[in-house]
């Protein structure tokens, strides 16, 4: 399919001539930080992601303002504590989860390993947790929009969490591989990008979840 | 001698950079150029089908009491119609000529993330089935192309026509989500040595902005849908008012997508429309940061108007008198663009070839849509209007004036390119002709027939109503329309073969993709082009400069800084792969099931994750293809 497209002249419909002004053969072939190309792609879908979690928000306060109780009266908040737990030993993580990154910094391969496979217990015992939290959210999604909403901000990061935990699982399982390539160093520190990701949008929706039916108020 | 050394590294690099033949090559290709253009194939082929159910609207609806269709029949085909039009064309028909060329005009040889590229378009023909293949079966969506609960919720719509459409929705909005993805990542680090920002043609910057628009306002349709879907299915009390839900949020959300929607379609349209009065009025094209900012405000101002989609349905007045200002406000910007082009043309030597003419053909029809934009915008005038044929007028002449017209113009610019040859100037502008006045006279009687007091969506009419002549006039304009869309379509295939052989540049273009050979060989360039300018083919110096050193080995791009475009390093581009397809199917399997069971989205996410550990599974670089 493709004709020849050696450099001819223009005149007769063909290319150009081209004039080498350079070399790119010096430059590297991976970096790790945010001159990677794979960088860009995490944060897009940060990017999309929190949008979506920014518009459930949205929709939290907009049914909430709506007057009818928030939560309706006879139905209990969420218990606070698996909550609490949750969110201490989420905050927990994100100090392991600096380490682990400045471990993928440095190229310390021994280092990173063992931060791997410790942030994946980490996350199986939040998963852990978080299965605790959801016994504990005393409204059914059926029972109405508020019970509706709780659960759909639940289950929104909760998928974000899952999702997580399993790509961290199978990233750490390439670094015990016998062939390491950079890219993998620079592969665990975009990892350790979405685990900040994960930790940061917590903190809002554990507001929105376990916080305002306490403050706003019943109807 | 130099020259000679470059022809034998380009010959090893298109070794590299080559697809498997077959159907195997087929199925895990990861050029942008197939990729994109299999992308605009279907969407062109529903375009057509689109439009043919339009057709047979307009027949229906030529004469007082007809009865080629029963209600029931009507509200699938304007449903069918709207929601292929909307979200199976015209979004993902942008996407997909930014697919094909972005790359080209950046002198680069792929998308930042090739794969993604074809899970997209995959992923996208799913959406396609989604909808056409129940439509097959006689299940159809019949609540139009925005599905409003309560109407579309458990109570009123049992069955699964609304899960299929919302579904549906799902498949192109995650498609559109990974496309964008793939154009912001490409447009910011991709670029060529010297082409900084403040170079870019201004079809880069238009499609940044559409993308990055596209990441912010896609999520809310898809939550809204998801949400509806949940109401469905698993009883959740969103849209549910005894139970403490509201059916308003399901609008908020659907029109906090909808409204820049409509500028995710129309951004394009002003890329396609710089690059081409820059081209035929052979100047570079006046007021460039004019019109880069015109793109910005434009995106901005885009999500703050959303509302005025809602004025019927009881607004605080204040609310109401914000989004009426709101909605004027954007004509600004937009007013502004359209002088710079007029004085790109009016002070260039302007050649008035067959895209040029579509150009023009946008600037009447888009300015006619837009006053009535204007006037719809404002509230107490909206409240008259809403829900007449004076908004179905409106909206065809914003999307039809505003985004086809220069999709079309853009086909005719790019098939020399794409194809190698030359589309018939004379038949292209009776298509041209045809289509202007067919569109023209089919839709401009539809403002009057709407301030006459024609309700839009409904099947028939009766005599008395006086409505009868204009709606002949208007099906007749779509019968002319249709016959010019008949040769334009004649017209590309017959020059796929007929026409005459195009070289590279055939019209004197100014920007990189026209300094590659027509068509582009499966590694576009021989080397990374070095830009200088905003019109780097328009300089005095013949040669092109260009940099080498990229691998000869195995793939790769250069990744360059996201402002000033500094090389950073040499980026391993993925090869083939069937993965993207395998994902596609996975992601597919989930969303057809979780119409039926909730349980799909558990176990059907354990084939998802096994086809993205498949597609993610590091492979030493010595296994890639040759």
């Amino acid at each position: 399919m493709s004709e020849s497209s050696q450099p001819h002249d223009q005149a007769s419909g063909k290319l150009r001539p081209l004039r080498v002004v350079g070399s790119l053969s010096s430059l590297p072939d991976n970096v790790i930080g945010a001159a990677n190309l794979n960088v860009w792609g995490v944060v897009a879908f940060m990017m999309i992601e929190g949008m979506g979690f920014a518009l459930c928000g949205a929709a939290a306060l907009y049914l909430a303002s709506q007057g009818k109780g928030w939560p309706p009266s006879g139905t209990a908040p969420p218990d606070l504590s698996f909550g609490i737990a949750f969110t201490i030993l989420l905050l927990a993580s994100e100090v392991l989860n600096r380490w682990v990154d400045r471990k993928a910094w440095a190229h310390d391969l021994a280092g990173l390993r063992l931060g791997m496979v410790l942030i994946t217990a980490v996350g199986v015992v939040l998963i852990g947790v978080r299965a605790l939290e959801l016994m504990h959210l005393n409204v059914r999604w059926s029972d109405n929009a508020y019970g509706s909403t709780i659960w759909l901000l639940m289950v929104l990061h909760t998928s974000h969490l899952i999702t997580d935990v399993a790509d961290t699982a199978v990233q750490t399982e390439w670094l015990f591989r016998k062939e390491i390539e950079d890219k993998q160093f620079s592969g665990a520190s975009d990892n350790c990008l979405y685990w900040d990701f994960v930790v940061l949008t917590w903190l809002p929706i554990w507001g929105l979840v376990y916080w305002m039916p306490r403050f706003w108020g019943g109807s | 001698m130099q020259q000679a050394e470059l022809a034998s590294e380009e010959a090893r690099v298109a070794a590299i950079w080559r697809d498997k033949p077959g159907l195997w090559g087929f199925l895990t290709t990861v050029d942008h150029k197939r990729i994109a253009a299999r992308y605009i194939v279907t969407t062109l082929a529903l375009l057509i089908v689109a439009g043919i159910l339009a057709l047979d609207m307009r027949l229906q609806l030529s004469q007082p009491g007809m009865e080629r269709m029963g209600p029931q029949r009507y509200n699938e085909a304007f449903s069918l119609h709207g929601s292929t039009m909307l979200f199976l064309v015209s979004v993902p028909v942008m996407e997909a000529m930014a697919l094909w060329l972005v790359p080209l005009m950046l002198g680069q040889r792929n998308m930042a993330y090739p794969r993604l590229a074809a899970y997209s378009y995959w992923l996208y023909l799913g959406g396609v089935l989604m909808l056409w293949v129940p439509h097959a079966l006689d299940v159809t969506p019949d609540l139009g192309w925005f599905e409003y609960p309560p109407l579309s919720g458990p109570t009123y719509s049992p069955g699964h026509r609304a899960d299929i459409w919302a579904q549906m929705i799902t498949f192109t909005e995650v498609a559109a989500l990974a496309a964008s993805v793939n154009v912001v990542a490409t447009i910011l680090k991709l670029r060529p040595p010297g082409m900084t920002l403040a170079r870019m043609p201004l079809f880069l910057w238009a499609m940044l902005v559409t993308s990055l628009m596209t990441m912010l306002a896609l999520p809310a349709v898809m939550l809204a849908t998801s949400l509806l879907i949940a109401d469905r299915l698993v009883g959740t009390q969103f849209f549910s008012p005894n139970a403490g839900g509201d059916v308003l949020l399901f609008q908020h959300l659907f029109w906090f997508f909808g409204h820049p929607e409509v500028y995710i379609i129309f951004i394009p349209a002003v890329g396609f429309i710089s690059a081409i009065v820059e081209t035929f009025s052979r100047r570079p094209l006046f007021g460039y940061t004019v019109q880069v900012l015109a793109l910005i405000s434009i995106g901005l101002l885009a999500f703050g108007l959303w509302v005025h989609h809602m004025f019927a349905v009881g607004l605080p007045r204040l609310g109401a008198s914000f989004y009426t200002a709101a909605s004027m406000a954007i004509a600004l910007p937009v007013g502004l663009q359209i002088f710079c082009w007029i004085a790109t043309i009016g002070s260039g030597r302007p050649r008035y070839d067959t895209p040029l003419l579509w150009i023009i053909g946008f600037i009447v029809t888009f300015v006619l849509g837009g006053l009535s934009g204007v006037m719809t915008a404002s509230a107490p005038l909206d409240l008259q209007l809403t829900d007449t044929y004076f908004v179905v007028a409106h909206l065809h002449y914003v999307l039809v004036g505003g985004a086809m017209f220069p999709l079309f113009a853009a086909l005719t610019y790019w098939y020399p390119k794409a194809t190698g040859r030359m589309l018939s100037e004379w038949w292209g502008k009776v298509s041209f002709w045809l289509i202007f006045a067919g569109f023209n006279i089919g839709f401009f009687p539809m403002h009057i027939l709407g301030l006459m007091g024609m309700p839009r969506r409904i099947y028939t009419y009766e005599e008395w109503t006086g409505w009868g002549t204009l709606n002949l006039v208007a099906s007749g304009g779509v019968l002319i329309a249709s016959a010019g869309a008949s040769i334009l379509v004649a017209n590309a295939l017959f020059s796929l073969r007929g026409g005459r052989r195009a070289g590279a540049d055939p019209w004197g273009g100014s920007t990189l993709e026209w300094d590659c050979a027509s068509p582009p060989p499966p590694h576009n360039f021989p080397a990374t082009p070095v830009v200088e300018s905003r019109t780097p083919l328009w300089r005095q110096e013949h040669a092109q400069a260009v940099m080498t050193g990229l691998s000869l080995k195995r793939r790769e791009v250069l990744i360059t800084s996201p402002g000033e475009a500094v090389p950073e390093y040499r980026q391993y581009s993925p090869g083939p792969s069937i993965w993207p397809l395998l994902s596609a199917i996975a992601t597919g399997i989930l969303f057809v099931g979780s119409i039926f069971t909730p349980w799909a989205l558990v176990w059907g996410s354990i084939p998802v994750a096994v086809a993205l550990i498949g597609w993610f599974w590091p492979r030493p670089v010595k296994e890639e293809p040759r």
